[in-house]
Order: C-alpha cells, then sequence, then structure tokens
C-alpha cells in the first residue's frame, strides 16, 4: 500500500493531484491521509487521480507537524511507500517520520523510481542529479511540485472521516500574516520576475501588468529584495527560495550564478535585457535585447491579444 | 541560552561541479569549501545575536573528517564560543542527524539551530531528523527569532503565508532568510578562533538509510533564441506553440 499525506487545509493545490498520480504510478492501493476541515467532496476528488480511499483527521488541523507525523505513523504499518510533497508541511513531516520509522527518505523526488529502484533527485541547487537508493523496507519519498503531470483515470473515491486526537507539539499559532501576491510563488507556473535593471520599486508597475495578464506570481533578485524594493519573500535564487514554474520571464536581472541556482529548474526561460552580454541570455531558451520599459508593455499587449484569441 | 548550531560544508558557489568513481561521488579536486550559507548567516548569527542580547553559549558542531577543521575555524572565527567535529565521513541526512542528536543529547541544549537546507544536497531532511531524534518541537524554514525568558517567538514560513509563533525552549529551529544579516570576521575572531576549543569525538554507530547510487549533470540548454524586441507577438506566438507553456 502507498500512503500518501497531504495538507488540504487552503485548498486542494494541483500539486496535490500530482502526488496522488505519482503514488498511483507506484504500483500499488493508494490511500491519502489529510487533516483539518476540508471539504469531503473536495477530498473525494482526489480518487480520480488514483486514490483508492481519503482518510480525514477532524480532530486535528494539520498545522502541527509533529502531531501529523505520529498520526501518519499510525497508519503506516502496511505501507511499503509513504509519500508528501516537497512543500513546507512535507519538509518538516517527512523527516520525523523517517526516523520514527526507521525507513529511508528521498527528499525532493523529481521523478518515478527507475528500474533498479533507485529514485531522481536534484542536487548542487539543480546543477547536477543524483539517483538515491533506499536500504529500509518502508521507503518515504517527498515529491518536488512540477514534477509529474497530473492523470485523470477514475472517478471520485470515498472519504472516512474520523476523529483520532494526538498529542500537541506545544507550538502556539500566533498570528498568520498572509502574502500580498495572489499566486504562492513555490507553487506558480508562470513567473515574471525583476531585477536591478527596473531601476526603482516604483517601476513594477509594469512588471505587476505583465503578471497579471499571464496569469503569473511575480519574483525579483536578490539586491532587489535587499534594498527593499520588493519584499523578501519573493527573492528566487541561492539564499531565497528555488522555484521550477513552467516559464520564467527574467526582466533587468543579470544572471549571477546565485541567482541561476535557485531557477535552473524552471521549464522554459525568457530573459529581457539591455546587456547583450549579460550571463542569463546563456541560461535562457528564449532573449530579447532590448529596453525592458519599452518591452515589457509591448510583451503585455501581446498576451493580452493572445488571450482573447484563444 | 545555551544553543547548538549545526553546520555544513557546502562548496563555494563558482566550483565546478563534476563526479568520479564512476559518477558515484562529488569530485572534490579544486573545490573552495565554505561555510554553507544558511548555516553561517542565518542560523549561526541570529545565535550569536541572541547570545549577546541574553547571555549563554554558542556550540557549533559538524559531522566530518579532518579537513573540515578549517570550516570549523572559520564559524568560530565569527564568534561562536566552541566547536565539537564529529569525525565521520557524513553519509546521509539521517546519519548527520543521528550523530548529531547523540552528541546533543550527552550535553542539553535550549536550541538546536540548522540552516533551512545545505546548498549541495538541498535536503531540507536534518533539522526534522534531530527534533524527532531528540523529541523536540520543530519550526521548520523560519525567518524571525526572538527570545524572552524561555518562551521564544519566531515567525515561520506556512502554506497560507507567515505565521507567529510561540514555543517554549528546548526546540529545533531551521533558519530560512530574514533571520540575521550576514557578518564578516574581522582579524580578532579569526585570531581569537585559532585558539578556541574544537573538540573531536568519534561518530555513533548508525544505519545507512539510504545511498546516492549515481551522480549525473544535467544536458547543455540549447542555443538561445533571439526575438526581435520589436515583434512581442512572435515570442508570445513562439510560447505557445513551441514551448507550450502558456
Amino acid at each position: 500500500m502507498t500512503l500518501v499525506y497531504l495538507h488540504t487545509s487552503n485548498g486542494m493545490s494541483k500539486s496535490a493531484f500530482e502526488a496522488v498520480t505519482y503514488a498511483k504510478k507506484l504500483g500499488n492501493e493508494v490511500i491519502v491521509l489529510t487533516a483539518g476541515n476540508a471539504d469531503a467532496n473536495t477530498l473525494a476528488t482526489l480518487g480520480s487521480f488514483g486514490a483508492q480511499k481519503v482518510i480525514v483527521n477532524r480532530a486535528i488541523d494539520g498545522s502541527d507537524e509533529q502531531q501529523v507525523s505520529t498520526w501518519v505513523c499510525n497508519h503506516a504499518a502496511n505501507a511499503e511507500n509513504i509519500l508528501f510533497l516537497h512543500d513546507v508541511a512535507g519538509k518538516a513531516i517527512a523527516p520525523r517520520v523517517s526516523v520514527r520509522l526507521k525507513a529511508g527518505l528521498v527528499a525532493g523526488a523529481v521523478a518515478l523510481p527507475e528500474m533498479d529502484q533507485t529514485i531522481k533527485v536534484n542536487v548542487f541547487s539543480g546543477k547536477a542529479f543524483g539517483f538515491v537508493k533506499v536500504n529500509s523496507q518502508k521507503r518515504i519519498i517527498s515529491l518536488l511540485a512540477n514534477s509529474i503531470a497530473p492523470e485523470k483515470i477514475a472517478e471520485v473515491c470515498p472519504v472516512e472521516e474520523v476523529n483520532e486526537t494526538i498529542e500537541s507539539s506545544g507550538i502556539k499559532i500566533l498570528s498568520t500574516k498572509k502574502p500580498e501576491g495572489n499566486i504562492p510563488l513555490p507553487e506558480a507556473e508562470l513567473v515574471v520576475s525583476a531585477g536591478r535593471g527596473l531601476k526603482g520599486p516604483e517601476n513594477w508597475g509594469i512588471i505587476d501588468d505583465l503578471a497579471s495578464a499571464l496569469g503569473a506570481a511575480t519574483a525579483c533578485s536578490r539586491p532587489v529584495s535587499d534594498i527593499g524594493w520588493r519584499p523578501h519573500h519573493e527573492h528566487v535564487g541561492q539564499t531565497g527560495i528555488a522555484i521550477r514554474p513552467n516559464l520564467y520571464i527574467a526582466i533587468g536581472i543579470s544572471g549571477a550564478i546565485q541567482h541561476l541556482a535557485g531557477v535552473n529548474g524552471s521549464k522554459v526561460i525568457v530573459v529581457v535585457n539591455t546587456d547583450k552580454e549579460a550571463p542569463f541570455f546563456k541560461a535562457a531558451d528564449y532573449g530579447v535585447l532590448g529596453d525592458a520599459f519599452e518591452v515589457i508593455p509591448r510583451l503585455t499587449e501581446a498576451v493580452k491579444r493572445f488571450k482573447l484569441n484563444q | 541560552m545555551k544553543t547548538l548550531v549545526c553546520i555544513s560544508k557546502a562548496p563555494d558557489t563558482t566550483s565546478k561541479i563534476a563526479f568520479t568513481n564512476n559518477n558515484t561521488a562529488f569530485d572534490e579536486a579544486g573545490v573552495q569549501y565554505i561555510v554553507n550559507p544558511y548555516d553561517e548567516w542565518y542560523a549561526l548569527v541570529r545565535a550569536l545575536e541572541i547570545k549577546e542580547s541574553v547571555g549563554g553559549e554558542v556550540t557549533i558542531v559538524t559531522v566530518g573528517p579532518n579537513e573540515d577543521d578549517a570550516i570549523m575555524r572559520k564559524a568560530l572565527a565569527i564568534g561562536a564560543d566552541k566547536a565539537v567535529r564529529i569525525d565521520a565521513n557524513p553519509k546521509d541526512a539521517y546519519f548527520v542527524a543521528t550523530q548529531i542528536a547523540t552528541y546533543a543529547k550527552t550535553i542539553g541544549f535550549d536550541m538546536v539551530l540548522t540552516g533551512k537546507e545545505t546548498i549541495n544536497y538541498n535536503g531540507s531532511q536534518v533539522a526534522g531528523m534531530i527534533a524527532e531524534s531528540l523529541g523536540f518541537p520543530l519550526i521548520s524554514l523560519a525567518s524571525k527569532l526572538d527570545v524572552e525568558g524561555t518562551t521564544l517567538t519566531l515567525e515561520r514560513e506556512a502554506a497560507n503565508g507567515v505565521e507567529v509563533v510561540s514555543v517554549n525552549a528546548p526546540i529545533v529551529v531551521s533558519c530560512a532568510k530574514g533571520m540575521a544579516e550576514q557578518r564578516i570576521p574581522n582579524m580578532r575572531g579569526i585570531m581569537a578562533a585559532r585558539t578556541k576549543p574544537l573538540e573531536v569525538i568519534p561518530p555513533a554507530a548508525c544505519d545507512d538509510l539510504t545511498t546516492f547510487a549515481t551522480f549525473g549533470s544535467p544536458l547543455a540548454k540549447s542555443e538561445v533564441k533571439m526575438i526581435d524586441p520589436n515583434n512581442m507577438d512572435e515570442l508570445v506566438a513562439l510560447l505557445h506553440n513551441e514551448a507550450k507553456v502558456i
């Protein structure tokens, strides 16, 4: 049996469907565990991607990762594989489950197991990859978002609602600051990112316009977040966050190696820069040599025309 | 606060990433090692700031061979009080976490800080594994940490934004951007680091839960396709028809 834990308190993301698809392709029966008050009808849709059953624990809300770890371990006796997403929740829960069950963890899997059962992960901040072999009976995998396409193969599945109380970790949540952008950056499929080439925070309007025309999230380079033009959570790169969207549009970013380390997992990279020597062009699929203040509004209009004709 | 900061070495960002032994091991030839930036800039510097404001002691620990003493001296130069090196080649995250947790149990720390991940293996596993081994709460991906008595207030990344949380020591924290600013060691720090204690202890017995079977390097990107800046419709068409991303 493959056990999948999903954090569903903030709705069902596409990566949840990816995780269930991945679990199904491992070959065994798939049981999904989740906590909190997600609507049962919504949870039932996980059946379409191959889940046999969803068990939702209404007694815990999923915000306490220690509690979730205990709960997952309580259900893991017959599981050969235990799958998490390599996201905020998975990064805190999977290592605990690994220690508790003494089961090897493949952190940040980007593909299904190979013939020899090793699993591919990115290493050296995306500059290389490795194949991890698990030496224990049980195998724990945390899957990086955007690594597999969700496949609808069936209809809804039953949802079992349980009330299993678990001792809490003692962490008290005092408040939550919601992010300003509409689309959380780590999950975004399309990202528009800008750097010092924009010359000042007052010029971000053209970036926001392009992002909203595309339905993309916004990001920035390190210097821009360091000098306070943009919030820290938008900083992608070696010391910020690493993302791997389908499309990354880099505007006025030279492409230092530290920045590339955070975005080199992107499927397609478009670079707009006035400097033809900018190193980013070497990592790009498409390049535009030109002034962002002229090119970007033009691109935004072109995207709008394209959307109208769709 | 008695604080333990976990330090890992990482290749300098400009290092060439290559593999040896039939692609089963990282090729260290010519590689310059640095303190993993998350461990240094965020975990260690914040630990020092807390010590400076409320008192206490900062110990740094690593799992690694002889050569890693150089990295520990660098971290001591930034201001840690003492260093411990667990004398073993780190095999995987579970091995490292088991070694550090075993050591931490013998001393008893109020806080164990790690960087949110290393820039070489990017697994983000060690903090959670230490927390489980010690039975401590884990604050994962924290960007802020304040101490008042034994109560700690932190900000951490959450699925729906940033959460402000409070918890009592002892805890484990994995540190991300926002925690602190980088500190450059001064001459006095570098001189003092030479005489600070660096204890070497033997590793504990531990199973190998995972192994890297092989490594590889991504294929080189094909040549960039340049688009006329006056023809953004062409770019949009290519993104739709050729790249199929919009």
